[in-house]
């Protein structure tokens, strides 16, 4: 008796749920509005067997319950009614799958006028190539893919030289029009969904997938993985902005093209050493650090790392939280180096000055510390945590043990990483939480002191 | 060519007569003992698989308050679940557990036909279980791959476990193959044998038809996982390049080239769909008897009930590939499968209908198997139908991979399979033990795992449509999520935290039953198959005394008209004049439903 | 009965099991046979799958064709010859003689012994001629596939070691007539499967 009671209650329960539901699609920014067609249609028809099955069957275990000298009706079977409730069932199943298939017909041939750019999906980390005014992509293969070609741009292929290639989280399309995004990764498997745009495909390395959408709504977007992917698959993210064609086109001129990352000149390591002299007042002269001025070793550290945080700084995207106190201090002397070409020189000088040693301040449990560090870290900073350019992870291992402890701190607190530009940060946002209390954390810092 | 028969030979010749404590309940050849063995063991498997989830499930409802768990061991604990639950637990309680126990009794049969190979099929399942437990205790700890297993992140270093946790995971499986065909020749032949004289394949319970077509889809599908599996561990220690097509690995390139992630998946899901229905299909016949009992009323369409089984077995080998719509495989493939798998949603309604057909015109006794088995139906018509919506290949476009998938296939194939576990073991208890299980504990188990798995489930899909993808360690920030699911995401964990704690009530009542539990006698439903129908209970080795029993009718005669009882036992005989009143489909106007 | 008639029929229509004395069951052969047959289809399915994998991988592009070694024919006539020697002593043990029927079993099963050492050399020979399994697809596939195959080969041989036992014990020489065409079938499989294995590594 209760049983049927709950089974309308569950039923008339699912329906208001669904009704008042707040969570729902994310309004749609692509051409795809037939699958929403799709998805609404099967929501009917589904939904309508959904309740009546359900309250017939409330209603049998009402009516029928047992009472004292009730039998039961005997009947093997009703062949009419079978068949009738067969066909039934095949006119409901004709009437989803039609539309579905005729959509998806659409999806897998995409329009001859549709532009192409390529999705390039690592671990743990977007990056994008456009074809530049050739129209045509250079080809690629993973055995060129090194830190000067991250791409792996057959570099002998002319269609390659003006490929435009953006080595950062995030892409920029004009609206409405419709576009063949290319997939590719270098790893293992990955997935390039933007939930607003519908459609999702998967990034198999060996082979080249695709799946084409027109954006039709201006604004920007996150784009997820959505396969697993690793222990870093969480935060794989990265964001599409839908620009006016004019926005869109200044951004692209502003991309570099592989022919002119090959040309950069070598950065001057002699022009950096003349900044240097204001660093080295508190870094010291060899860049070994001073913990007294809170200022932590910088030797040892890769340049794309020296720049990238530079760069932040002066963006404001790593030293304007409030309670970065240090820093703070630091924003207005990156704000020094006027130009790219300075901060490249002042990364070159100090990445050849000869590697110091930091002094061990913090002790722990190094053996507890390797056991997070192998599973947590070591994926992108290396097993013997050096850092890696392909996961954009810098070297951790024998620098300044307390400024590690520091960062990490900042981290778990979003006092770094949590700027919205700060797409590494927001990784390390994540992953310091492996360490669960200060004692893990000084653990996993005595096993990097251990490494050095 | 000459042959005896087991059932025909002289009971004390054939099967192995146990007098010690070890030969009775240890390396017992006795498929009742060998049956409790893999119950027993897949029970305890899945509490391991059920705390992992609940660890899963404080780091996504509370995530900045609980430090249980760090990524890696949040994707340690996913793949674990999923492969646990999926293979270890429900395949072995289902087939190896009830299949065990259920198939020589509803057969009529003393035992298995190969009482040895049947218990070291229960050895080398449990060999493969320490195996697969002992990755918790190794360096790297298990593999975080995914229960998938997808190449090439199972064996590169951006993954947990993905040197020694995933190779003992491969052997694990390979063993559990080796165990499982051990079991499934067995089961398969006994049904096909040695059923008493009388019982035609038609007038076996449903319960023998689900596992035995259940049983021959393992015995299919398993192979392509140990393909698989072999074909990677020689990617993983060989440094061949099955599966492997050349990548890199934290900026190094590692020394594979040309393989093939997707033939992978091929394989992996030519053996993982069938393996949905290897654990369906048991709870469709296993339900389907508990619901006419409890009834008292024939299942309604019998014939229709079979042949669905066995098409929807049929279908599940054709209908892989909709788990890879998004795979990058070739696109077109999506019209053939899309097409497939929507085909087999209508075998599956009916077997719907007819359960629902059955209550119409019963006489419903609500015990507890009862509860489980209408909260079954309900349960799995909402999985069923969710499964429409990702079957539809441009449905699962925005639906894949997100918490819709997660939310379906547990409705479908986690509460549902689970809520008939537990209407079965309420139904047969009294078989197993001799007595009956508290109805008023059993009843509150069952409205705190009913109610609480939907409260889990149905919210979840809410989340799918919102976008929010699985297997995440955490949301982190994103524009499209507001801060209203991670509120959801906190009630579905205390939903989840609720539903597992209810769990102790069920095993308290299993413990306390054993000795303090009403004596249940032979037949305490008052059921028409064979199990019921021994003289003692539990039925001792050999199961029927001197005599085998003879099979006069079905297995579901129940409210015969015109008999005194409202059921009458598959052995006894006589005719009682029903069939000529449904001799003839023109006849079946006159039926009830037809009015 | 024919299966169509099996599952059409009326089940809630009574009849008595007056026909046939033993239980019911759906074949007219042993339950062993139906086992073996059983499983044997399990081991189809596997070759099969690693077939199809096969000419998928062969499709990808880094392929390079190897040569198989030529005494993969001289093992494939030891195959032949091992299977045509439990084939006699099958039909020597149904005519009850028993003595020549165990020399013929104990050579059908040196026969198969003799293949696997040659499989071992075919695979000393490739690994000496620079193939190792991690070469290329072609000699994993090599490798995987001849591999398998004396698995199999090598779990017959440990049944066909225990019947030589009970046929030098002479008890209950019934039961091990059917153990000898239990094994003869399962030989004569591998035969054929075999064969299937070597037109799949010819095709290269």
């Amino acid at each position: 008796m209760a049983i049927a009671v709950a089974l309308v209650l569950l039923v008339v329960g699912s329906v208001v749920f669904h009704f008042i539901s707040p969570w729902w699609f994310t309004p749609i920014a692509s051409n795809w509005g037939s699958i929403d067609f799709t998805i609404n249609l099967t929501f009917w028809v589904t939904g309508a067997v959904f309740v009546i099955i359900n309250l017939f069957m409330a209603y049998c275990v009402y009516r029928f319950r047992h009472k004292a000298g009730h039998k039961a009706v005997y009947e093997p079977e009703n062949h009419k009614l079978e068949v009738g409730l067969s066909v039934v069932t095949a006119i409901g199943v004709i009437a989803m799958l039609a539309p579905g298939l005729f959509v998806w017909a659409q999806f897998v041939t995409p329009p001859d006028e549709a532009t192409e750019y390529e999705v390039v999906g690592q671990q743990w980390q977007w990056s994008f190539r456009y074809p530049g005014n050739d129209g045509q992509l250079g080809t690629v293969d993973t055995r060129f893919i090194s830190e000067s070609n991250p791409f792996g741009i057959n570099p002998e292929d002319p269609n390659g030289q003006d490929d435009i290639l953006v080595k950062d989280p995030e892409m920029y399309l004009p609206v409405g029009k419709p576009v063949k995004a290319l997939l590719r990764s270098k790893d293992v498997l990955h997935n390039y969904t933007v939930p607003q745009f519908r459609v999702k495909m998967d990034m198999v390395p060996g082979m080249v997938t695709y799946l084409w959408f027109t954006p039709t709504e201006v604004g920007r977007y996150d784009i997820m993985c959505e396969e697993l992917c690793g222990i870093g698959h969480h935060v794989m993210r990265g964001r599409i902005v839908i620009a006016e064609q004019a926005e869109y086109d200044a951004w692209l001129s502003n991309q570099t093209t592989f022919a002119q990352l090959n040309a950069r000149s070598d950065a001057a390591p002699a022009a950096g050493e003349a900044q240097y002299a204001v660093c080295a007042s508190c870094h010291g002269q060899q860049a070994e650090g001073n913990p007294a001025l809170n200022a932590p070793r910088l030797n040892g550290l890769q340049t794309w790392y020296l720049e990238r945080q530079l760069k932040y700084y002066q963006l404001g995207v790593r030293g304007a939280h409030p309670d970065d106190l240090y820093g703070r201090q630091m924003a207005p002397m990156a704000g020094m180096l006027n130009s790219d070409e300075a901060i490249r020189n002042m990364a070159a000088y100090i990445s050849q000055l000869a590697v110091t040693d930091a002094p061990d301040t913090i002790s722990g449990d190094s053996a507890r510390g390797m056991a997070i560090y192998n599973s947590n870290c070591a994926a992108c900073h290396g097993n013997d945590g050096t850092g890696s350019w392909a996961t954009d992870a810098p070297h951790i291992a024998g620098m300044s043990d307390w400024y590690v402890a520091t960062q990490l701190t900042n981290f778990k607190a979003k006092i770094r990483g949590a700027h919205a530009d700060d797409d590494y940060g927001e990784q390390m946002v994540s992953f310091a939480t492996a360490m669960r209390n200060e004692q893990q954390m000084n653990d996993v810092i005595a096993y990097l002191n251990s490494l050095q | 060519m000459a042959y005896v028969p087991l059932a025909d030979q002289d009971k004390d010749h054939e099967l192995h007569d146990p007098h010690t404590f070890i030969t009775k309940y240890i390396w017992s050849q006795d498929h009742k003992v060998i049956a409790i063995q893999y119950g027993g063991t897949a029970i305890c498997v899945g509490l391991v698989a059920l705390v992992l989830s609940m660890m899963m499930r404080l780091q996504l409802g509370f995530p900045d308050s609980f430090t249980l768990i760090d990524p890696s061991s949040y994707y340690q604990a996913v793949t674990m679940h999923g492969m646990i639950m999926v293979v270890y637990l429900l395949t072995a309680l289902f087939l190896g557990g009830f299949g065990n126990y259920l198939i020589p009794l509803m057969c009529g049969a003393r035992d298995m036909v190969f009482p040895f190979l049947n218990m070291l099929s229960f050895w080398v399942y449990l060999l493969s279980v320490l195996i697969l437990m002992s990755s918790f205790f190794v360096t790297g700890g298990p593999t975080g791959a995914g229960w998938t297993l997808y190449p090439p992140q199972t064996i590169t270093p951006g993954t947990p476990g993905h040197d020694t946790g995933i190779l003992l995971m491969l052997i694990s499986l390979g063993v559990f193959i080796i165990a499982f065909t051990m079991g499934g020749l067995n089961y398969v032949t006994t049904v096909l044998q040695a059923r008493a004289k009388g019982l035609t394949m038609m007038r076996l319970p449903l319960s023998v038809w689900g596992i035995l077509v259940a049983t021959i889809l393992g015995l299919f599908a398993f192979p392509a996982l140990l393909v698989s599996a072999i074909m990677m561990t020689f990617d993983l220690t060989l440094g061949t390049s099955f599966f492997m097509p050349a990548i890199m690995a934290a900026g190094e390139q590692l020394d594979y080239n040309g393989g093939s992630p997707i033939l992978f998946q091929h394989l992996f899901w030519f053996f993982g769909h069938p393996e949905v229905y290897i654990v369906a299909l048991p709870a469709f016949g296993l339900v389907s008897d508990v619901l006419s009992t409890h009834a008292r009323k024939n299942i309604f369409g019998y014939r229709m009930m079979v042949w669905a089984i066995i098409a929807i077995g049929g279908l599940s080998f054709v209908v892989w590939a909709h788990h890879m719509y998004v795979s990058g495989m070739n696109p077109y493939f999506g019209f053939f499968f899309a097409t497939t798998t929507l085909i087999i949603a209508v075998p599956t309604a009916m077997k719907v209908y007819n359960w629902v057909l059955t209550l119409w015109e019963g006489d419903i006794r609500l015990n507890t198997p009862m509860l489980f088995a209408i909260g079954f139906v309900f349960t799995f018509i909402h999985g069923g139908l969710t499964g429409l919506f990702l079957g539809n290949v441009v449905i699962d476009l925005p639906l894949s991979d997100t918490y819709f998938v997660v939310a379906h296939f547990h409705m479908v194939m986690g509460v549902s399979p689970v809520l008939v576990l537990f209407a079965s073991l309420y139904h047969w208890y009294p078989k197993i033990t001799g007595r009956m299980m508290n109805e008023t504990l059993g009843k509150v188990h069952f409205w705190c795992t009913f109610l609480g798995t939907y409260a889990i489930y149905l919210p979840m899909h809410y989340l799918g449509f919102l976008g929010v993808p699985r297997r995440y360690y955490a949301m982190g920030s994103t524009d499209f999520i507001p801060e209203s699911a991670q509120a959801l995401n906190a009630n579905i964990t205390l939903a989840a935290l609720f539903v597992a704690a209810a769990q102790i009530l069920f095993f308290i009542n299993i413990f306390w039953s054993l000795r303090n539990g009403k004596p249940s006698g032979n037949n305490p439903w008052g059921a028409t198959s064979l199990e019921w129908q021994t003289t003692e209970t539990p039925p001792k080795h050999g199961n029927w005394g001197p005599d085998l029993p003879v099979v006069h009718r079905w297995a579901y005669d129940y409210s015969v008209p015109g008999y005194p009882q409202d059921f009458i036992p598959q052995n006894v005989p006589g005719d009682f004049g029903v069939s000529e009143d449904h001799d003839h489909d023109t006849e079946m106007k006159e039926g009830p439903l037809a009015k | 009965m024919s299966f169509y008639k099996n599952v059409t029929a009326k089940p809630w229509e009574y009849s008595s099991p007056t026909l046939g004395t033993g239980p019911e069951s759906a074949f007219a052969s042993s339950s062993e046979r139906i086992a073996l047959t059983l499983f044997l289809v399990v081991v189809g399915v596997i070759f099969s799958l690693l077939a199809v994998s096969y000419y998928v991988r062969m499709e990808l592009g880094d392929w390079v064709p190897m040569s198989d070694p030529s005494l993969l024919w001289v093992t494939t006539a030891l195959l032949i010859l091992s299977s045509v020697l439990f084939q006699l002593a099958r039909n020597t043990a149904q005519g009850e003689n028993f003595l020549k029927a165990r020399k013929l079993f104990v050579g059908g099963g040196l026969f198969a012994i003799f293949f696997v050492i040659g499989q071992a050399l075919a695979w000393q020979q490739l690994s000496s001629n620079g193939f190792d399994v991690a070469n290329g697809p072609a000699s994993a596939f090599f490798y995987l596939l001849t591999g398998l195959h004396v698995v199999h080969i090598v779990g017959g041989l440990w049944v066909w070691s225990k019947t030589t036992l009970r046929f030098f014990s002479q008890d209950d020489l019934t039961s091990v007539k059917h153990s000898v065409e239990l094994c003869t079938t399962y030989w004569h499989f591998l035969l054929v499967l075999w064969v299937f294995i070597f037109a799949v590594l010819a095709n290269t």
